[in-house]
């Protein structure tokens, strides 16, 4: 394999790390504060992904449609924590997640229900369409980069937020005790609808980003779901630093295991039987990362709390 | 769900004469809820419309949703079989679906009519007197590609598909018929999203053409990823990825890629031309490659009833043998494991007056047969 | 007796009424879906010993379910093509017997639960959610991709496979099968609850230290639990597998798991009968809810949704209040 290959797969595995990261660290960040576990996370994408649809759709703009991406997750997630979540931050882990297992059933039926089941067409716009040249001769789609410059920016954002902020320091007061800030006279009820939008608006704009790249179809949202809380998990459940860290190194992992796998194989076996192994073992590579960090840390990379 | 569509009162039954009046019942199995639901949604259209068409007052349709799920699958046709008392099942999209079902409906003496998955376990070693594929045997299309590959001048193909078994017949298919070399081969995770990867290899790979099976959403995907990461080799495909339920949400991306099918809207003959009106006038959208299969396979259902009675299972069987009605691929047979020999021709995808579609470029390959019947000892 | 106890046995006996009546009635579905609650039951016990009375939430179930069911599969198939599973270093044949793909099944399902649980009671809390989670999805994308067996196609098995001096193609005989292992595995676990293990793995539930002082390893009750557990979900998915006649890599997708789990808690977590309950519910609901719409999962997400927001006993809470024991 050439180094060029190579490089352009470790690319690869940042673009997708930096949208794992989008969709994990609202997950992330929910449980931290409200000690919470939302099943319920990749419809939050599927609905940014939608509204990025139907906005590009009416309007022919993918910065509206971006736009209104984040908006419209914003606004779902809004609505669902005062509806339901709120109901479910004294319970125990089970109802949360059976609670949030019976949203997954609610929101995607009835996507499915309003946008009926052809998938929607939505695509990476004129100007950031097609391969840019890179240094050292390497093509690379310029959307891609873009998304990870993008995700950067937004992570970027998050952690001012969160050290610089009154909003920020009253969330990792939450994280730390969540009785005290009650005490101090912040409204929390206020704090963590807000919070939870938040986390589902980072979910829509992955969505929106990676529905230009993907199927806008009902049901995208639970693979992203899957792998999201395997970055969470093993970050650390509500380290929003572990959870980018293992964003990337799940993204690196799923990209250059799928190259790298079937040719280990191939040193040893017959081609197509080494294709075959090889395939097999790189679908189940995080999920082995996953169990191996956990029964190394048990509570995930930079996770303190249980 | 439980939509049941009585054309026929029994009232009506008893009235009719003795002889061909004689109340069909079809079990029709689809995915109607879902990931896949606009699959199973085309062949239900397909098939009731033809169903419309004929008002035969002697036929009974039940339809249910198998959610893409084999259990379910197994549980309606334990249903509809043990107590709605079918005749006749059909229906069903998917070729796992298909296995968990088909054997057992067969051995219980009723017939299956298959609108789509033709795996090749039941076209070989497992095939049925009572069990017809209308649509094509699994590596049919790809098959086809291969032979279009070589008319091409295509001498180096970069090949894809998922990491399941029709993934794997679809990779053979192209590779039985393509004289070419094979510059790489790779099996992607079934429902992957991205394929940046496979892409990296594809642009390393010095090959001269891509033939990728990536059904549904998987598709789209690809070909919006291809489309964007520069790569300009020609890329060839079967036609259920590039079919007419799905070119909406792919766009410009998709524009000018070659694809296999039997069947395509603008093929030239009496009975295609009133289906697509017909199918444009009662659901207000072009008809797709499963809404033809849909329909022809209720064609070939009614035929059959218009020259043998259900109760005289042999009859039927021969009736059914025969494909005896016009079908809207144009000409075809069963062969002897009553799978279709038929032609395959290479599509193009279009814009036509502000909508995507297909139209026929050529004959990719003439009186197919699979090879599978040698294997069928029927 | 308490009121639970009468409504337990009003629930057991009419699961065996109805398939009953149904052979009487001639409408063999009946009798099919019955069997099917028998089935589901079996696979949510397996699931409350380690959730209920264990306070483990696994989210990984569904790899035992599967287990059981490709036993049976890979068994079975076997015997059909008369080709030996293994001839070197010992000579391994497939079998039709019913009781030994059953043994073999709870044997196979007890290991791989054995390794998980190992692995995954090293963790709590939501690590322990999420790790189970990840062992299922490595089993799922396995036999996904491990052609030999099917692959995602899945693994049909012609006939029902045998048990002796019955024959279970007729829907009523494997009705009784499963019910009287459904029975079996009621009793073993209501005896179980009763016992030493059982109380010190409901103290463990509550109190982890309390239990350590008294000088037992939590971690070995807790791991004890979670292979019993995992052996009575594998049983079930060898009987699922036969009462379809096939298997498939769904068997160990994480939304079977969510399924199971389901069972449990729309009957009442914790209780003996819950997931008999809550398998019969679910299933009355698949088929009365999907007569109504296309769209029947959305009521099935809100009733759910009322049921851990308002009902927190589940269905035998509803109607039996609280519980009458606090063991």
């Amino acid at each position: 394999m050439s180094l060029v290959l190579f490089i352009e797969q470790v690319l690869n595995g940042f673009q997708f790390g930096i949208m794992l990261f989008l969709t994990a660290a609202g997950l992330t960040l929910v449980f931290g504060v409200m000690g919470l576990i939302n099943l319920a996370h990749g419809s939050l994408f599927m609905i940014g992904a939608f509204a990025a649809a139907s906005i590009a759709g009416w309007t022919g703009s993918f910065v509206l449609a971006i736009m209104a991406s984040l908006a419209a997750a914003a606004a779902a997630g809004a609505l669902v924590e005062v509806a339901v979540i709120r109901k479910l931050y004294d319970r125990d882990h089970l109802d949360q997640v059976l609670a949030t297992f019976a949203l997954i059933l609610i929101l995607s039926e009835g996507t499915r229900w309003i946008f009926g089941s052809f998938p929607l067409y939505l695509n990476i716009p004129s100007y950031l369409s097609g391969p840019i040249s890179l240094p050292g001769g390497i093509q690379y789609p310029l959307y891609r980069l873009t998304i990870i410059i993008a995700g950067l920016f937004i992570a970027l954002c998050l952690r001012q937020l969160i050290l610089k902020t009154r909003i920020g320091m009253q969330i990792r007061a939450g994280e730390s005790d969540r009785e005290m800030i009650a005490v101090l006279g912040v409204n929390i009820s206020w704090l963590y609808t807000l919070l939870f939008a938040l986390g589902a608006a980072l979910a829509g704009v992955a969505g929106g980003l990676v529905g230009a790249l993907q199927s806008v179809q009902v049901g995208m949202g639970e693979p992203i779901l899957i792998l999201a809380f395997v970055v969470i998990v093993i970050g650390g459940i509500g380290s929003v630093k572990g959870a980018l860290v293992a964003s990337i190194l799940v993204g690196l992992t799923d990209r250059l295991g799928s190259i790298l796998m079937p040719e280990a194989f191939k040193l040893f076996l017959p081609p197509a039987d080494a294709t075959l192994m090889g395939s097999a073992l790189s679908s189940m590579l995080i999920y082995i990362l996953m169990a191996a960090v956990l029964v190394w840390k048990p509570t995930g990379l930079y996770g303190v709390r249980v | 769900m439980k939509l049941k569509i009585m054309l026929a009162t029994a009232a009506l039954a008893m009235t009719a004469s003795a002889g061909l009046g004689e109340t069909v019942k079809v079990g029709m199995i689809t995915t109607l809820s879902g990931g896949g639901a606009s699959l199973g949604t085309a062949i239900r259209d397909g098939f009731m419309l033809a169903i419309k068409q004929a008002n035969n007052p002697n036929i009974e349709v039940i339809i249910e949703d198998d959610q893409r799920k084999p259990d379910i699958a197994v549980q309606l046709a334990d249903r509809m079989i043990q107590s709605d008392k079918v005749d006749i099942l059909t229906g069903i999209v998917w070729s796992n679906l298909a296995l968990a079902v088909v054997p057992s409906v067969t051995a219980q003496g009723k017939f299956y009519l298959s609108p789509n998955a033709g795996p090749s376990a039941l076209a070989g070693k497992n095939c049925h007197e009572n069990y017809f594929n209308v649509a094509w045997q699994n590596d049919n299309l790809h098959e086809a590609a291969g032979g279009y590959a070589n008319t091409a001048g295509y001498k180096n193909s970069f090949i894809l598909a998922p990491n399941y078994p029709a993934g794997h017949d679809a990779l053979a298919g192209y590779k039985r018929m393509h004289s070419g070399d094979i510059a790489g081969e790779l099996l992607t995770k079934l429902g992957q999203t991205d394929y940046a990867a496979e892409l990296a290899q594809i642009r390393a790979s010095g090959a001269d053409s891509v033939y990728f099976f990536l059904p549904g959403g998987m598709g789209i995907s690809f070909v919006k990823q291809y489309a964007d990461s520069g790569i300009t080799i020609p890329m060839v495909g079967p036609g259920f990825s590039f079919d007419q339920d799905m070119l909406a949400a792919v766009g410009d991306a998709a524009l000018g890629v070659r694809n296999t099918s039997q069947w395509n809207k603008d093929l030239d003959n009496r009975a295609n031309a009133a289906f697509v009106t017909a199918y444009v006038d009662e659901y207000g959208r072009l008809p797709s490659l499963f809404a033809s299969q849909g329909y022809d396979t209720a064609n070939l259902l009614l035929s059959a009833m218009a020259e043998a009675n259900i109760s005289d299972r042999d009859a039927f069987r021969d009736a059914l043998r025969a494909a005896n009605f016009d079908s809207v691929r144009g000409d075809f047979e069963f062969a002897a494991n009553h799978h279709p020999i038929q032609d395959i021709y290479v599509r193009e995808v279009v814009l036509e007056d502000g909508v995507y579609t297909n139209k026929i470029l050529s004959l990719a390959i003439e009186n197919h047969a699979d090879i599978h019947a040698a294997n069928c000892s029927m | 007796m308490s009121r639970e106890g009468w409504i337990n046995i009003a629930l057991i006996l009419s699961l065996l009424a109805v398939p009953l009546w149904a052979q009487v009635a001639d409408e063999p579905f009946l009798i099919t879906l019955s069997t099917r609650v028998a089935i589901f039951a079996l696979a949510g016990v397996g699931l409350n010993l380690a959730l209920g009375l264990g306070g483990l939430v696994s989210l990984g179930h569904a790899a035992f379910f599967g287990i059981g069911g490709y036993a049976m599969g890979i068994l079975a198939s076997h015997a059909q093509s008369y080709a030996p599973i293994l001839e070197v270093p010992l000579l391994i044949e497939g079998t039709k017997s019913m009781p030994v793909i059953w043994l073999t099944a709870l044997l196979v399902s007890g290991l791989v639960a054995l390794a998980i649980g190992a692995l995954s009671l090293r963790t709590t809390g939501v690590y322990f959610i999420m790790i189970t989670l990840a062992f299922g999805q490595m089993l799922y994308y396995f036999s996904i991709s491990w052609p030999a067996y099917g692959g995602e196609d899945g693994l049909p098995i012609y006939t029902r496979n045998n048990f002796p001096g019955l024959n279970t193609l007729d829907p009523i005989q494997f009705f009784l099968i499963s019910y009287v292992i459904l029975c079996i595995a009621l009793v073993f676990i209501s005896l179980l609850t009763k016992s030493s293990f059982g109380l010190a793995l409901n103290a463990a539930r509550q109190s982890v230290r309390r239990v350590e002082t008294v000088g037992i390893s939590t971690y070995r009750v807790r791991l004890t639990a979670f292979v019993l557990s995992g052996m009575m979900t594998g049983l079930s998915g060898a009987l699922f597998a036969d009462l379809n006649r096939f298997v498939s890599p769904s068997m160990f997708s994480w939304q079977t798991s969510g399924e199971i789990m389901i069972f449990v808690i729309l009957g009442g977590t914790a209780r003996l009968f819950g997931p008999v309950a809550g398998a019969a519910l679910f299933i009355v609901l698949e088929h009365l809810l999907g007569g109504i719409s296309d769209y029947w999962l959305i009521f099935l997400g809100l009733l759910l949704l009322a049921v851990v927001l308002f009902a927190r006993g589940g269905l035998i809470g509803l109607l039996a209040g609280s519980p009458s024991r606090s063991g």
